[in-house]
């Protein structure tokens, strides 16, 4: 595969809730392989609602409707099934979520078992000690995998479930305001992490963090009111925004 | 002036908590009450003997009576029998439950589920003594007799939506990001379900099947339309089997069997006690 091709492609993409009102409104842009694209914008401009489009999350709830079309590798998501795109498309959550009943071990190779799929015990090692060395967590879980995913503080709670995205090796890794419940220390992990990750994996990432976006991402999304406003280079768009609402919301007066 | 107010306010603040207090009391009088009563009339009756041997005949009683002698045998008919179809019930309920339970918390807009719920209700609420000869008529007719199968089913009727409600409550009470994160792994709903919802949940169910035997255990009328009752030892599910409850209501009606009415109820009662409290503790572990 040419890696100069867009892995992912909004076309006149749209979400809505209801009948009568739309949550994502005909949102246009192309995000490129191994980059990190931050999407910003004020609590309920509809940022997450996009992201989880990419999953096709939406399907869960049949009230949701999802039009226009969302392309991963050329091929339109919205008509294929979701446990194929789920596959190529890791999720992490804003809270994190490891499986409570689940060991730390089997907390990253959960995506085979959930799947089915049978790993031999030679796979299973490489698998666990790869995705935790990529979440930098191996170090201090190695001798304690037996334990609950649970036990671990929420900062390493959140590279377990990182991880366990990473281990069904996906295209593209979308990550839902990762840190937004973790602390300072955590969350500089966290994005020092981002930064190795996309050599493997194209991230979108949802913040409400400003400085987040600048320091991590390539390009930059801001959404208002349902709305792609502004789409370009992150540090473009920081000293020089084209349009206003992107300059008020960036300077503070709104959102 | 204002100093005189705040003094009342306090005083009346006060007296609202000592009548609280007083009433939150007041509650645990009746148990300790039956429990107190119950203790005191049947702790010397329970020996070794009471738990391993079958329930006497009238006419072993009355000369053990006459002889000024305890009265020989037990209750160990009733506690086998109570035990094979407690057994045989929950076998098919704790499944059957789990299964509509995560259904109807898996789908709770749908009005195939909310109809169902709605039967749960009914289900719930329905007298004992009418699940006991509805089920006389589709099991212990058919069969041409009473047998521990037609007991069992009348306590597996009682069960079910127990099951179902504590099923379908804990699950809803998971956070959902739990589940996303299952299907985002690009799992089916079947599987996250198994694997995912249902472990995580499984202190709360457990704890709701525990509640559910313990509900029907001290259960007497179905069993009376169903089981029938047995003076010995027998583990044929296709025959009449005897139950604790039911052994304390024919204790009751025999003159000379009425001493051992107490030890078998507090059997009942301390076992029932012994699974609430279980239920309890695993459900605040659980909560941990």
């Amino acid at each position: 595969m040419e890696p100069i091709k867009p892995i992912l492609e909004f076309k006149k993409t749209c979400v809505s809730y209801t009948k009568q009102t739309m949550a994502v409104k005909y949102v246009s842009a192309t995000i490129d392989r191994n980059t990190i694209t931050a999407i910003m914008g004020p609590s309920g401009c509809g940022k997450s609602t996009l992201l989880r489009a990419v999953n096709l999350m939406h399907n869960l709830y049949p009230n949701i409707r999802v039009d226009g079309e969302i392309l991963l590798n050329g091929e339109n998501i919205l008509s294929m099934e979701p446990i194929d795109v789920r596959r190529r498309v890791g999720m992490v959550f804003q809270r994190p979520a490891p499986f409570p009943t689940m060991s730390i071990w089997d907390n990253v190779l959960s995506g085979y078992a959930l799947n089915g799929i049978r790993l031999s015990k030679t796979e299973k090692n490489e698998t666990v000690e790869r995705c935790l060395k990529s979440v930098a967590l191996w170090d201090e879980v190695k001798d304690v995998l037996n334990k609950k995913g649970t036990f671990l503080s929420g900062g390493q709670q959140q590279r377990l479930c990182i991880a366990r995205a990473l281990a069904m090796q996906p295209d593209v890794l979308l990550m839902d305001e990762p840190t937004s419940a973790l602390d300072p220390i955590a969350t500089a992990h966290i994005e020092e992490l981002m930064q190795e990750l996309q050599r493997e994996v194209t991230i979108l990432i949802v913040t409400h963090n400003m400085g987040q976006a600048m320091r991590i991402s390539s390009k930059s999304m801001f959404m208002y009111l349902g709305e792609l406003v502004e789409y370009g280079d992150t540090e473009t768009m920081f000293s020089n925004p084209s349009d206003e609402r992107t300059r008020a919301y960036l300077t503070g007066k709104m959102g | 002036m204002t100093h005189l107010k705040t003094k009342h306010r306090l005083a009346t603040d006060k007296a609202m908590l000592w009548m609280v207090c007083l009433f939150a009391a007041l509650t645990a009088v009746p148990l300790l009450a039956i429990l107190g009563e119950v203790l005191l009339r049947g702790y010397d009756q329970l020996s070794w003997s009471f738990f391993t041997e079958p329930t006497p005949t009238a006419y072993r009683a009355m000369k053990a009576i006459e002889a000024g002698d305890p009265i020989p045998g037990g209750i160990a008919n009733g506690i086998i029998g109570t035990m094979i179809m407690l057994g045989m019930a929950a076998i098919v309920a704790v499944p059957t439950g789990i299964l509509c339970g995560a259904f109807l918390a898996e789908n709770p807009k749908r009005r195939f589920s909310q109809t169902v719920s709605y039967l749960t209700d009914l289900l719930q609420g329905t007298p004992s003594v009418i699940i006991g000869i509805v089920t006389y008529v589709w099991i212990v007719v058919p069969m041409r007799g009473y047998s521990a199968i037609a007991g069992s089913v009348a306590l597996f009727i009682m069960m079910l939506p127990l099951v179902i409600r504590s099923t379908e409550e804990t699950l809803k009470i998971l956070p959902t990001s739990l589940k996303e994160a299952g299907l985002a792994l690009g799992s089916n709903r079947a599987r996250v379900m198994l694997k995912v919802q249902l472990p995580a949940a499984f202190g709360g169910i457990f704890t709701g099947v525990l509640l559910a035997i313990s509900r029907v255990i001290g259960e007497t009328a179905p069993l009376m339309f169903t089981a029938l009752g047995c003076s010995f030892i027998r583990f044929a599910i296709d025959k009449p089997i005897s139950a604790v409850p039911l052994l304390i209501w024919e204790f009751f009606n025999d003159p000379n069997l009425q001493e051992l009415i107490w030890g078998a109820s507090l059997f009942l009662l301390l076992f029932v006690l012994i699974l609430n409290l279980t239920a309890k503790y695993l459900a605040k572990k659980w909560n941990q």
